[in-house]
Parts: structure tokens; C-alpha cells; sequence
């Protein structure tokens, strides 16, 4: 061992590079998933009204889409390559039980781009209908694709398909098919694809609302805000009951990390919820937290005098980092104001139906922060999510330190990708707003 | 025991001859954006964008799918591939990302950035071949591992003159099949200047080529002399190609380009069979267990029956009645 080996930790700079791919592809893939359905409604919409500006609201969100789907695309490639690059032994364990999920999604993806290349370049190739029909294959074989995704991630939450796993002969008695239906999936799948949704929604949602400041009375602005809150608000009132359900099935599946969304030490009954705190693993407790008395135990069991296991109650290697409870605590917020406005928007939708009226000025405030509140959502659920899966890569069977890769000199090419994904995100922000201005003053 | 190990190796070499001939292809594009040149220079630019918009995202699946086969049915080569070139696959994505969405920034962005985006997409068109064809001559070559550590070193195992002779070969190569699908695509004397480009860079293909199979390891060689039968196709696709430049049949020349491309990559699978990491694992050793590669089987098959008319609609749509369209218009949804 030398010198640098000593002080650098490598897996520790391995998961900041994948954990930073991620966070940074996640957006274009929620995106991915979200802006086919809006231009399909939008199509939609004029196919059935002629109404002229749905067509140009399609093909105005089309851009965008382009945009952001190629850097979602090329930013996916990444990961699939990182995967190996950072964690060769992960896939070398795991390769034969995940890889049949990720040659269904490959499938799935390569299904959206086809398709996608004849929706954006065809406008004027294929007729309407089949270019709607060509739309519609988008945002399915998009939702498919991150479906897939979801589903190996829910593997690793929580790995089935085997008869017996040991280190050094790895996975034995596999049934890669049976591997795909981790019940972990239950509550994350739907979580996932509704949260790409209401992230989606709300930040299409809130350009339109900015650009409503100065041409309030554009109608292409107000049926564009319409169509996103017609996909966002749902989403958003959907979200806290199947988080709630999510929260159960943790509770169930991952004690541990439930424990620490909640910073919750000693195993007892008739817990309270924390709200707010700052949880220290050295002391076993969570400081200056606000609590409901009651709540946790009746959230996770159903039984306000239900028993709530602590993080004591696992070994201290196995604690996932304190950070957790600050991202979860994050989503939850964020999710009910979210649920709050989506129903806001709703009641805004059905009194200005005759009127066309745009939104007050207090609600557009809200979408405004909506757009980027609710991808801080996004983010801290799946911080959450995976954060809190650690110290394992693997749930429970292997350590993410045991995964990493010999390569040394990580730093470089983490260092790299930051650099690289810090410019795309400006970059991808100029490009979208050039998009924006040339419709901004539109009728 | 079944074939399938066989059959799977055989599916991710022909994932890898599609991207050659169709991404392949679209880096080819981005290195005569780069060399664009002569009193044409800004019509060359936009053919190129013209060409590559629709298809570019679809042509880029196949290198996905290519790795997403090569670790779901060989995982331990997929890893030590990862390990030993971690290097240049790296750079390799850096290039890729860059590539894309230059390309999009460029095409949908502030025009008044346009140009500047232009030289990110030709560069990183020209880097990324040239560093994947490096990894490619590299593993090739053979890759000795030491307790999983590749013998030459992270940096020696690819800037060696076998594996930058391959990436210089992919990058004539691409720009070479680029050259004759833009000849097809373009009218009048755009499309001449696309022509001679063709010629050029065919003639630099083949010395790299005949330079390759000069400097390629003993082992490399002997296979190559064995899989004689995809040389001699190879060739033949060559002076088809060549007949058709200089006769001027472009659909043929298509034909026989992306043949002649086909060729040399098969002809490295075919070479290095069985090895699958040349000096490290057989197909057979890397394989991953039965149950995996059934299941594979049919997500492909069910694949194939979706995609294969997919990508054929795709191409029918937007390659099959060009040049249909006057290639200024190079802005898809220009308002």
C-alpha cells in the first residue's frame, strides 16, 4: 500500500462519481418520461380542437424534449459504462441477475429513440395521426425504460432470484426472471414514475408561469400551464398517499433506513415523528426536533402503539450516514406543499375555465418555485433512496467498499465529469432559454 | 452444452458491426464538420447536420445495447474489460457526451453559439473514435491481467502502436463511410465534394488497414489469416466501393462502404474467437449462467421483433427519398 492509497479514500470518490452522474441524469430522465406525455397531450389537443396554438405548443415543447432527451441519452450511456468503470466487481456478481432488466430497458430505450427521431423530425413526413401515434410510443417506451430501471434498482433495495449468495462464489440457483420482481419494487416503482411526473409538470408549469409575467394574457402560455398542471397536479396529490405506503413498506423491507430517515435510535413503541433535527450517530439521538407524538408508530404500522426498531438494534457498521434524514425530511416537505399547490392549481383551472383568466399573482408565484422545488424534491427522494441503502451496494450481501474498483487516480476522471456536468447544466439552461424567448411573446 | 454462449457472443459482434456502420458513421460526419473546407464549406456543414439530426440518438442505442449484452451475458469480461481500460473508455464518454449535446446546443440553442458548439461536436467526433478504436485495438491485442490489474498498466496497454494504429484506422474508417452516405445524400457539386472526400479517406483506410495487419500480435494475425473468408469479403467490398466511386454509382457505394466497414469488425470478432478478452477469457469462461442468457435470448428475440422494423421505418422516413429536402433546411421545426 502506498502513500496516496493510504489517504485517499477511492470507494468513497467512486460512489461521488456515480452518485453525481446520477443525480445529474435523473433529471433528463424524469424529463424523459415527463415531456412525451405533455406533447402528446398537446397534439392531442389540437387534433381534436384545430386549435393552432396546441400544435405550436407541441412543437415548441418538442425542442426542449430534443434537447433535453440527447443530454439524458448521452448522460445514460455514462452511467452504463460507470457502472463497470467504478463498480466491476458489483456487475461481475450482479451482471447475471440484473442484466436481463437492463437488455428489456435497453430495448425500451432504443424503442423511445427511434420513435422519437421520427416524432421530432417528422412534422411535416408523417401524417397527423401517425405522427400522434409515433408521439404516443415515446412517452410509453419512455415510462417502460425508467420502469426497468426502477425495477433493478429495486433489486439492489432488496435482492431476490437466488437460492444462496457467498462471496466468493458469488449468486448460485439463479432465476434472473423472478429477479426482476423484487417486492421492494411495490412502493418505488409507482413512486418513482409518479414523482417523474410531478417534477415534469411543475417545472413545464413554471416557465410557462414566468412568461406569463410579462404577456399575462397569452393563451398559449395559459393552455400550456394548463396541460402541466393537468399532469402535475394529479401526481402531486397522488404522491403523499403511495409515500405513505413507501414509508410501510421500508418500514417492512429496510428497518434500518427507515431508522434513519427518522433519526430514530431506540427501538420502542408509540413512536413520534420527527420534524426538523439534527440526528448524531455518535450520541445515538436527534437533537432540537420537533415531534408529533404517536405519528411515526401509526405511518409505519398503522398502530399508534406499534413498535418502531431504532438503528441501536443493527450493528454500527451498518447505519446508513446521517445525511439521509435531512434528504427525506426534504421530500416530505416538499411533497406536501407540492400536494398543497397541485390542488391550488386545480381550483385555479376550474374557476378560470370560462374566464381564460391567468393566474393570480400569488399562485404564479408558487409554480414559479414549484418548477425547481419539485426536482429538489426529486433529488432528495432518491438521496434518500439510495443514500440510505449504504453501506451496501447490494442490500445486506455486499458493501459498496467491496465493490469498487482497483483503478487508482479515481479523483481524475470524478473531478472530470463534475467539470463537465457543472458546464452541460449551464449550457443545457442557455439553450432552453433561447427556446423559451423565441415563444416568450407569443399571442 | 447449448450453443448459446456462442449465439450471444455473435449478437453483441453484431451489435457492434450496426453501430460501426450507422454511428459510425455519424462521427464520420462530425470529422468533415471538422475539415470542412473550400467554397462549399457552409453547405458541407449543414448536409452533415442534415443527415445525422433524425437518426444520430437511435444510431447511439447500438453501442448501449453492445454493453448492456456484453455484462448481462459475460460479466466477468465486462469488468475486466472495465478495470484494464478504464483509461480510454473514459475518455471515451467524456467524448460521447460531448458529441451529443454539442450537437443539440448547436441545432436548438442560440444560433449566435452555434459555431462555437460546432468545433466541440467536430473535436469530440474526431477524439471519441479514436480513443474507442484504441480500446478496441488494445483488447484486441491481447489484455494480460495480474490478479484482475492489466500487466502493461492502465496507461501502456492502449498508447501503444497497435491500439492507436486501430484508432486511426476507425477514424478513416468512419469518416470514410461518412463521406460516401453524404455523397449519396447530397446533390450536384456538394455531392462531388463528398465523393473525392470518400476517395481520400478510403485510401487512407486501407494503408491503415494493410498497416494493421502488419503491426497486429502473432495471435491477432494467425486469426485473422483464419477467418480468410471475412477478409476476402472484405476486399471484395473494398473494390466494389471503389469501382462505384470512380464509376459514380452512390447507392452502390453505400452498399459496398458499409460492407467493407462491416467487414473489418467482423473480421476482428471472428479473429479473436473463442477469446472474448484475448489473454484472459473464452467466450466460455465468461459466460454468464444459462438461466441468464435464456432469458436474454428472449428479451432479444422479443427485441428484434420490435426494433427491426423500427429502426427500418426510421431510416425509410428520413434516408430513402434524400436529398428531398434543400439541405439549408437544416433547423428540423425551423418556425
Amino acid at each position: 500500500m502506498d502513500a496516496y492509497t493510504g489517504c485517499v479514500d477511492e470507494a468513497l470518490i467512486a460512489r461521488l462519481q456515480m452518485g453525481g452522474s446520477l443525480a445529474f441524469h435523473i433529471v433528463f430522465a424524469a424529463i424523459g418520461v415527463g415531456m412525451p406525455l405533455l406533447m402528446v397531450l398537446a397534439e392531442g389537443c389540437w387534433l381534436r380542437t384545430k386549435d393552432p396554438v396546441y400544435r405550436d405548443l407541441a412543437r415548441a415543447w418538442a425542442k426542449g424534449t430534443a434537447v433535453l432527451f440527447a443530454v439524458g441519452a448521452v448522460s445514460g450511456t455514462v452511467l452504463s459504462f460507470e457502472l463497470g468503470l467504478l463498480f466491476p466487481e458489483f456487475m461481475r456478481v450482479a451482471g447475471p441477475l440484473i442484466g436481463p432488466g437492463f437488455t428489456l430497458e435497453g430495448v425500451a430505450f432504443f424503442t423511445e429513440a427511434i420513435f422519437l427521431g421520427m416524432y421530432l423530425y417528422g412534422w411535416d413526413r408523417l401524417e397527423p395521426r401517425l405522427h400522434l401515434a409515433a408521439g404516443v410510443v415515446v412517452a410509453l417506451s419512455g415510462m417502460a425504460s425508467a420502469a426497468l430501471v426502477t425495477l433493478v434498482n429495486a433489486w439492489m433495495q432488496h435482492p431476490v432470484g437466488f437460492e444462496a449468495y457467498t462471496p466468493e462464489d458469488g449468486f448460485s440457483g439463479i432465476d434472473p426472471l423472478a429477479a426482476l420482481a423484487s417486492p421492494y419494487a411495490l412502493h418505488e416503482l409507482p413512486h418513482s414514475i409518479l414523482g417523474y411526473y410531478l417534477a415534469t409538470g411543475f417545472a413545464v408549469a413554471a416557465v410557462h408561469a414566468w412568461a406569463l409575467r410579462k404577456t399575462p394574457e397569452s393563451q398559449f402560455h395559459r393552455r400550456a400551464l394548463v396541460l402541466a398542471l393537468a399532469v402535475a397536479a394529479p401526481s402531486a396529490l397522488l404522491t403523499p398517499p403511495l409515500g405513505h405506503f413507501a414509508g410501510q413498506r421500508v418500514a417492512a423491507l429496510q428497518p434500518a433506513k427507515l431508522a434513519a430517515f427518522e433519526g430514530h435510535y431506540e427501538t420502542a413503541r408509540g413512536v413520534g415523528l420527527k420534524l426538523g433535527g439534527i440526528p448524531d450517530h455518535d450520541a445515538a439521538e436527534t437533537r432540537w426536533a420537533l415531534e408529533l407524538p404517536y405519528a411515526l408508530s401509526f405511518l409505519a404500522t398503522d398502530d399508534v402503539d406499534g413498535e418502531v426498531k431504532g438503528l441501536l438494534d443493527f450493528p454500527r457498521d451498518e447505519w446508513p450516514p446521517e445525511s439521509v434524514h435531512y434528504a427525506f425530511q426534504l421530500m416530505v416537505g416538499l411533497g406536501s406543499l407540492l400536494a398543497l399547490l397541485g390542488g391550488w392549481g386545480l381550483v385555479w383551472i376550474w374557476r378560470s375555465r370560462a374566464s381564460r383568466a391567468p393566474p393570480g399573482p400569488w399562485l404564479r408565484r408558487a409554480l414559479i418555485a414549484a418548477g425547481p422545488g419539485a426536482f429538489v424534491a426529486l433529488e432528495a427522494g432518491w438521496i434518500a433512496a439510495e443514500v440510505g441503502r449504504q453501506p451496501w451496494t447490494i442490500y445486506g450481501l455486499v458493501r459498496t467498499a467491496d465493490a469498487v474498483t482497483p483503478v487508482r487516480g479515481l479523483w481524475i476522471a470524478c473531478l472530470a465529469f463534475g467539470l463537465l456536468y457543472v458546464g452541460l447544466a449551464v449550457a443545457v439552461a442557455a439553450a432552453l432559454r433561447w427556446i423559451v424567448a423565441q415563444r416568450a411573446e407569443a399571442p | 452444452m447449448s450453443a448459446l454462449p456462442e449465439v450471444c457472443a455473435a449478437v453483441l459482434l453484431l451489435a457492434l458491426v450496426v453501430y460501426a456502420i450507422s454511428g459510425g458513421a455519424d462521427f464520420g460526419g462530425g470529422v468533415w464538420d471538422l475539415l470542412a473546407g473550400g467554397p462549399r464549406k457552409r453547405e458541407q456543414r449543414e448536409l452533415i447536420a442534415h443527415a445525422i439530426g433524425p437518426i444520430w440518438e437511435a444510431n447511439h442505442v447500438w453501442l448501449i445495447f453492445a454493453i448492456v449484452i456484453l455484462f448481462t451475458a459475460f460479466p466477468p469480461a465486462f469488468s475486466a474489460v472495465c478495470i484494464a481500460l478504464h483509461v480510454p473508455l473514459t475518455l471515451a464518454l467524456i467524448g460521447i457526451v460531448l458529441r451529443g449535446s454539442a450537437y443539440v446546443f448547436r441545432a436548438y440553442g442560440d444560433p449566435a453559439h452555434a459555431a462555437r458548439w460546432g468545433v466541440v461536436f467536430a473535436v469530440s467526433s474526431l477524439v471519441t473514435p479514436l480513443v474507442l478504436g484504441a480500446a478496441i485495438g488494445a483488447l484486441a491485442a491481447g489484455l494480460e491481467l495480474e490478479d484482475g490489474f492489466p500487466a502493461a498498466g492502465l496507461w501502456g496497454t492502449w498508447l501503444a502502436p497497435f491500439p492507436l494504429l486501430v484508432g486511426l484506422l476507425s477514424v478513416s474508417g468512419f469518416a470514410f463511410l461518412a463521406a460516401v452516405y453524404l455523397w449519396r445524400e447530397g446533390v450536384g457539386a456538394l455531392a462531388e465534394d463528398f465523393r473525392r472526400r470518400a476517395g481520400i479517406a478510403q485510401g487512407a483506410a486501407v494503408a491503415l488497414a494493410l498497416g494493421g495487419l502488419l503491426l497486429a500480435p502473432a495471435e491477432l494475425r494467425a486469426g485473422l489469416w483464419g477467418a480468410g473468408w471475412v477478409l476476402a469479403a472484405t476486399a471484395l467490398a473494398c473494390g466494389v466501393t471503389v469501382f462505384a466511386l470512380v464509376r459514380g454509382h452512390p447507392s452502390l457505394a453505400r452498399l459496398g462502404a458499409a460492407a467493407q466497414v462491416a467487414g473489418v469488425v467482423a473480421g476482428w470478432g471472428v479473429a479473436q474467437a473463442p477469446e472474448l478478452v484475448p489473454g484472459s477469457l473464452t467466450i466460455r469462461e465468461a459466460v454468464a449462467p444459462p438461466e441468464t442468457l435464456a432469458l436474454t435470448a428472449v428479451v432479444l428475440g422479443v427485441g428484434a421483433l420490435i426494433l427491426i422494423p423500427s429502426f427500418y421505418a426510421l431510416l425509410r422516413l428520413f434516408k430513402s427519398d434524400a436529398p428531398e429536402r434543400p439541405p439549408a433546411d437544416t433547423n428540423p421545426e425551423a418556425a
